[in-house]
């Protein structure tokens, strides 16, 4: 644990010069992986093939249930989304000491709570504020 | 684990003791100022947080949507309007230039000023045609009179993808001031964290429209 941290330190300490030049360390200490030519493709080659399937399952109509089509549709962007992650954005834990990975959790779940917060109460509104019939409307004050 | 543990009391006395040698703080530093070093490259921090926090903007939008997007108002739905095949070629295109900005950023790992030049350009046509595609849509809706002020889901659909087609455009415009600086003064510290910068943007951009072409289109052509 002790030997690791001194080595990446002075890693850290003599690996670094002003211009932060880094040709010859394709991911380098801080963990700022600019990536490869196969990553960039690998990644690539996955989102079009997580792009073609959804639109090929809604264009040929392939799933007859349109509830089951858009849960598949979510999983695939969801998948999607992580390829780019990592693939494009190169996000990994240690980038920048790893508050990048940070924040993105957190927003995520600021997110999450903000989605599905609006969905659940616009839902109920929506539902307590079904068409109230006529009749009703004339005795309403 | 104990390791770390046992040396700091050695450290700490060395500099309390009073004795400024210069191994002594050498060790020091290599003991404690790098381990809670600053990431030097602060910038590229700072725009990653700038990313999260238009996320939110994203967020908040899709929420609006998810909300609205079955408040046709009597008009037209998505089934009617959307045009999935142009909506396909768009999403190619934006994924294109994903792609050929990362062999731009692999260019420049090089420093092959004509090729990350080259592929900057190639990656901005493709940008303009994604804009272009998304533009002639747009006035093709509000000719056929569903604009923004049609439906509640009209407006939650220009708003969104509208505000996408925002920041591609400033993607664009950010993309060729940066083309006419990697000219002008080559490959300084300052433009490679500028390309940098742009990357993290312009491949944010396309995470963002994976959510507007299946949320919106492909879910909205749905019944």
């Amino acid at each position: 644990m002790s030997a690791q941290h001194h080595e990446s330190a002075s890693a850290a300490l003599h690996g670094r010069n002003d211009d932060h030049g880094h040709d010859d360390h394709p991911a380098h200490e801080e963990g700022h992986d600019h990536g490869s030519l196969g990553s960039y493709v690998i990644g690539f080659l996955l989102a079009v093939m997580l792009t073609a399937i959804p639109f090929w399952l809604v264009m040929a109509k392939v799933i007859a249930n349109p509830q089951t089509t858009a849960v598949v549709l979510l999983a695939f962007a969801a998948v999607q989304v992580v390829v780019h992650m990592v693939y494009f954005l190169h996000m990994n834990p240690k980038s920048e000491g790893g508050w990048n990975m940070l924040a993105l959790i957190f927003t995520t779940m600021l997110v999450v709570i903000m989605m599905s917060g609006s969905l659940w109460v616009m839902y109920h509104l929506n539902h307590n504020m079904m068409p109230v019939p006529m009749s009703k409307m004339r005795d309403m004050p | 684990m104990n390791a770390p543990t046992m040396e700091i009391p050695a450290a700490a006395m060395a500099i309390s003791a009073g004795e400024p040698k210069a191994a002594d703080t050498a060790a020091a530093s290599n003991r404690f100022l790098v381990l809670e070093h600053h990431p030097e490259n602060g910038t590229l921090l700072g725009f990653w947080l700038y990313l999260m926090s238009d996320c939110l903007i994203f967020a908040c939008l899709f929420a609006c949507y998810a909300v609205l997007g079955r408040s046709y108002a009597a008009g037209p739905s998505g089934a009617d309007l959307f045009d999935l095949p142009v909506v396909a070629i768009n999403t190619s295109l934006l994924l294109l230039s994903s792609i050929t900005y990362g062999f731009a950023m692999l260019a420049m790992q090089r420093k092959r000023m004509q090729s990350t030049l080259v592929w900057l350009a190639i990656t901005g046509l493709f940008g303009a045609g994604f804009l272009y595609l998304e533009l002639s849509e747009f006035t093709h809706l509000i000719q056929e009179g569903a604009g923004p002020g049609r439906s509640a889901f009209l407006s939650a659909f220009f708003t969104l993808v509208g505000t996408h087609g925002l920041h591609v455009t400033f993607g664009l415009i950010w993309l060729v001031t940066l083309m006419v600086q990697l000219g002008q003064t080559g490959f300084t510290p300052a433009n490679r964290r500028r390309l940098q910068c742009l990357s993290l943007f312009w491949h944010f951009l396309d995470v963002v429209w994976i959510g507007v072409f299946t949320f919106v289109y492909l879910m909205g052509v749905l019944p």
